[in-house]
């Protein structure tokens, strides 16, 4: 098996472990570390690390769990996200981890943290919210005191101070992560043979598992691996997907549209780690101000975010165009309010601006990708045909 | 609120008409009266100081409840779907969009001003701020005022998170109150309205608690949304609003008097068998026959969530003319469904007790995942905590094509044989009388 499949294969296991193995060995093999789970999309984990904890994304069950508790707490027009971590939290997955984040994405999450709540699971279950004003002395403060909730939450269970070097280097650390994301991506741009867009979902899914140490180094190798040409060029469109940063979608999904002829040069489906675009200052004395200033100004475009004055549509399309894509996919998972409420605005923009696209919604267990696979084969085609 | 034609009518009722009506007829004369026209939400509303600089507001979620009751709902809806938007989300905001696609017509069948700002305080909702963020896209140019609440993610309100807000009135929102409407912001005027705010809060909270009274002389979730709350949004702060609600509280004394039960729009309901507590909104294409399912049976809504999404007063909290902007803040983030899950299980345990009640209902709505979301796990809580029975049904706002009629009836009557096993069983018990 050639090195760059090896990495492949280990961030597919660790990427859909929901027993989440490594963090649990991470964890025991320390003094007072602890193991924060946070849902889609964004915290800023540099803080977790600082106060010796790992943040461990939790995106789901997808469809490597049976849901069969879960469908009784939701009604069948809510999304399908919580039932897998309701029916992940009552069968133990989540035991081993001390407190889990919920942060400000739509009402389902934010409900979700009640229910945590309700039924005392971890040591805190924390709703994490997104100030939506972007004034530094109003809307910074305000997101300064969401994360000193967080730190306070931590210390609380293992006593450590997350003090001005330790944020500075965890800073630093995810600065690395980010920029090797980065490359990964703009190699793929250029030659996105080298590397499918399934195996970079893999690879960056696995990041929220494990230590950003052991990711980067992970990160840093697959960088030089497709450094060099590998694999054969295709005649496939180049697509950016958009809408699926939440629930994600299954990777037969994935798997589908590439199949279909499509090269997904940009995507959203793990929004969180590419959050913040660009460094974060790592030699500031005040760190938490650091972190405010890059999510008040170097946030990437998200349902998450009121975005007037700054409009997502318009972001969509200059990372089209930027990515030199053929059309965007809109993929988002059914009931999923904040993505298909987002939809219309962000179509009229491609519309105006002549980016071809096709939408699809899905659950993150759908199984069936027939339809799929042939309205991106006639999307890829129809793209051929006249641009 | 609700136009229930041919309905039997108290004086309180024709009143709260004659206003709404008074209201959307101002509204249709805005540009010739030169009113600024505010649109914003009835969650967490600022309805005072929009007021204390003479501007109109107009609510959205008014105007689709209202297409909804008069059957314009489905074909507005259908025209957002047209543009684009998903099946699957919430339909308020599309009935809104197709209500604007279609000329903009209000309930009472007046054109409804464009908006001169758009004031964005999502209290309680997620859904409120994409709604914006297409309206702002519908109304080009428009200035947008954006009021982010904080939610009661710790059960209780922060001092900071108060300061987080008289912030933002401060600095974002008060100043664009003053470009729009060309007035400079007189504090004093709207702790005068607050005076009456208060005064009407207190009134109001005296109406809803006549409920633990048995018979109940109301009923705290169709009456309460027809005509008991409405007046709150448009009108708080008012002199008007005052006047209503001691009207109202005269007349609900009056059938405490003479031992009345609630007005259902047949008249008087007699016999009073099941009394309940309803959690989440109510259905508004079928209004009066869901209703009407509940009061041929005898069953009364003793306490409602649905009543506080404009504000818990009985838990409390009253505007204070000393403190302006710090109550409007606090007032905000104690809606209903700005409170976390344990509180608002919290709440309604509490109504379950204090009002006697015999169920607890929940009407789980396709479009709301801010109710719907946790409701399974909700229902199981009030389960374990009261013992009373409970019950659930599935509807929606304004898409009729999620209201089954048949479907709803049928589980309401076996709900209420269930209900009415349980009194056999206590009376045998000597539990109750
Ligand atoms: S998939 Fe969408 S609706 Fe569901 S939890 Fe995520 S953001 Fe909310
Ligand atoms: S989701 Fe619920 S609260 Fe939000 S706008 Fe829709 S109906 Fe209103």
């Amino acid at each position: 098996m050639d090195r760059l499949t090896e990495i492949v294969k280990k961030a597919e296991t660790l990427a859909f472990d929901l027993h989440f193995t490594a963090a649990r060995a991470w964890k025991q093999s320390g003094d007072h570390r602890v193991l924060v789970g946070y849902l889609p999309i964004y915290v800023p984990r540099e803080i977790i690390h600082a106060s010796n904890g790992l943040p461990v994304g939790i995106m789901g069950a997808g469809d490597r769990k049976q849901i069969i508790k879960g469908d009784a707490y939701y009604q069948s027009y809510i999304c399908h996200l919580p039932r897998g971590i309701i029916e992940m939290a009552l069968d133990d997955n989540l035991n081993d981890m001390d407190g889990f984040l919920f942060p400000a994405i739509c009402d389902c999450i934010r409900n979700l943290s009640g229910m945590f709540k309700l039924s005392s699971k971890g040591k805190f279950q924390r709703y994490f919210d997104y100030p939506q004003n972007f004034d530094p002395a109003i809307g910074g403060i305000f997101y300064r005191q969401e994360m000193e909730k967080i730190l306070a939450d931590i210390r609380a269970i293992n006593g450590q101070e997350a003090n001005v070097e330790k944020l500075n280097h965890a800073i630093g650390l995810y600065n690395r992560n980010r920029e090797l994301i980065e490359m990964i991506y703009s190699i793929r741009q250029e030659y996105p043979w080298r590397l499918s867009g399934l195996d970079t979902y893999y690879i960056l899914r696995a990041g929220i598992t494990i230590p950003v140490e052991e990711h980067n180094a992970m990160l840093e190798e697959v960088v030089d691996l497709i450094g060099e040409e590998r694999g054969e060029p295709m005649d496939n469109i180049r697509v950016v997907i958009t809408g699926s940063f939440c629930e994600q979608p299954p990777t037969g999904l994935i798997k589908s549209i590439e199949m279909a002829g499509c090269y997904i040069v940009d995507d959203d489906f793990m929004l969180g780690s590419r959050w913040i675009q660009g460094k974060i200052n790592n030699t500031s004395k005040d760190p938490l101000e650091a972190l405010c200033d890059a999510y008040l100004n170097q946030s990437t475009f998200s349902s998450a975010y009121y975005d007037v004055g700054n409009p997502k549509g318009k972001r969509l399309v200059e990372l089209v165009k930027s990515r030199n894509a053929d059309g965007v996919i809109f993929s988002a998972a059914s009931f999923c309010d904040p993505a298909l409420l987002d939809r219309p605005l962000m179509q009229k923009e491609c519309d105006d601006s002549g980016i071809p696209h096709i939408n699809f919604q899905y659950h993150e267990n759908t199984g069936q990708f027939k339809v799929i696979k042939e309205q991106a084969g006639t999307f890829s085609d129809s793209i051929k045909l006249w641009v | 609120m609700a136009d229930l034609k041919d309905a039997i009518k108290e004086k309180s009722m024709n009143l709260q008409k004659e206003m709404l009506a008074k209201q959307f007829h101002d509204l249709s004369q805005a540009n010739e009266t030169g009113k600024k026209v505010v649109y914003t939400f009835v969650p967490g509303n600022l309805t005072e100081l929009i007021l204390s600089f003479d501007m109109l507001p107009v609510y959205p979620e008014i105007n689709a409840l209202q297409s909804g009751m008069r059957k314009k709902s489905a074909d507005y809806i259908k025209d957002a779907e047209k543009m684009g938007f998903s099946e699957d989300v919430c339909t308020y905001v599309k009935c809104d969009i197709g209500m604007m696609l279609n000329g903009n017509i209000g309930p009472t069948g007046e054109k409804l001003p464009s908006p001169d700002l758009l004031l964005l305080s999502y209290t309680g909702c997620f859904t409120f701020m994409k709604w914006f963020e297409n309206l702002e896209r519908l109304y080009p140019g428009v200035p947008v005022a954006m009021l982010h609440t904080p939610y009661q993610e710790e059960g209780k309100i922060a001092q900071e998170q108060v300061d987080y807000m008289v912030k933002q009135l401060k600095e974002e929102v008060i100043p664009k109150m003053e470009q729009v409407s060309g007035k400079k912001f007189d504090p004093q005027r709207l702790s005068g309205m607050l005076e009456n705010s208060a005064r009407a809060e207190d009134l109001l909270v005296k109406v809803l608690e006549s409920a633990k009274n048995v018979p109940t002389p109301i009923d705290a979730y169709f009456a309460g949304v027809y005509y008991i709350g409405p007046i709150f949004t448009a009108f708080r702060g008012t002199a008007e609003a005052v006047n209503y609600y001691h009207e109202l509280w005269e007349e609900v004394q009056e059938r405490m008097r003479r031992g009345l039960g609630p007005v259902t729009p047949e008249g008087e309901l007699k016999e009073q068998k099941y009394r309940l507590v309803m959690e989440g909104p109510p259905n508004w294409t079928n209004f009066r026959e869901f209703w009407k399912i509940f009061y041929d049976m005898g069953a009364v809504i003793v306490a409602s969530s649905y009543t506080k999404v404009g504000g818990v007063y009985d838990l409390g909290f009253r505007h204070d003319p000393k403190e302006p902007l710090e109550s409007l803040s606090r007032y905000c983030m104690g809606c209903y469904t700005n409170m976390n899950l344990p509180q608002r299980v919290g709440l309604l345990e509490k109504y379950v007790k204090e009002y006697k009640a015999d169920g607890f209902l929940i009407n789980s709505i396709k479009s709301c995942n801010s109710f719907s979301a946790g409701q399974l796990m909700i229902m199981r809580e009030i389960e374990q905590r009261s013992g009373v029975p409970v019950g659930f049904l599935e509807s929606d706002l304004v898409d009729p094509r999620y209201f089954s009629y048949a479907n709803i009836k049928n589980r309401l009557e076996s709900y209420f044989q269930m209900l009415e096993q349980r009194k056999i069983i206590l009376r045998q018990e000597g539990v109750i009388a």
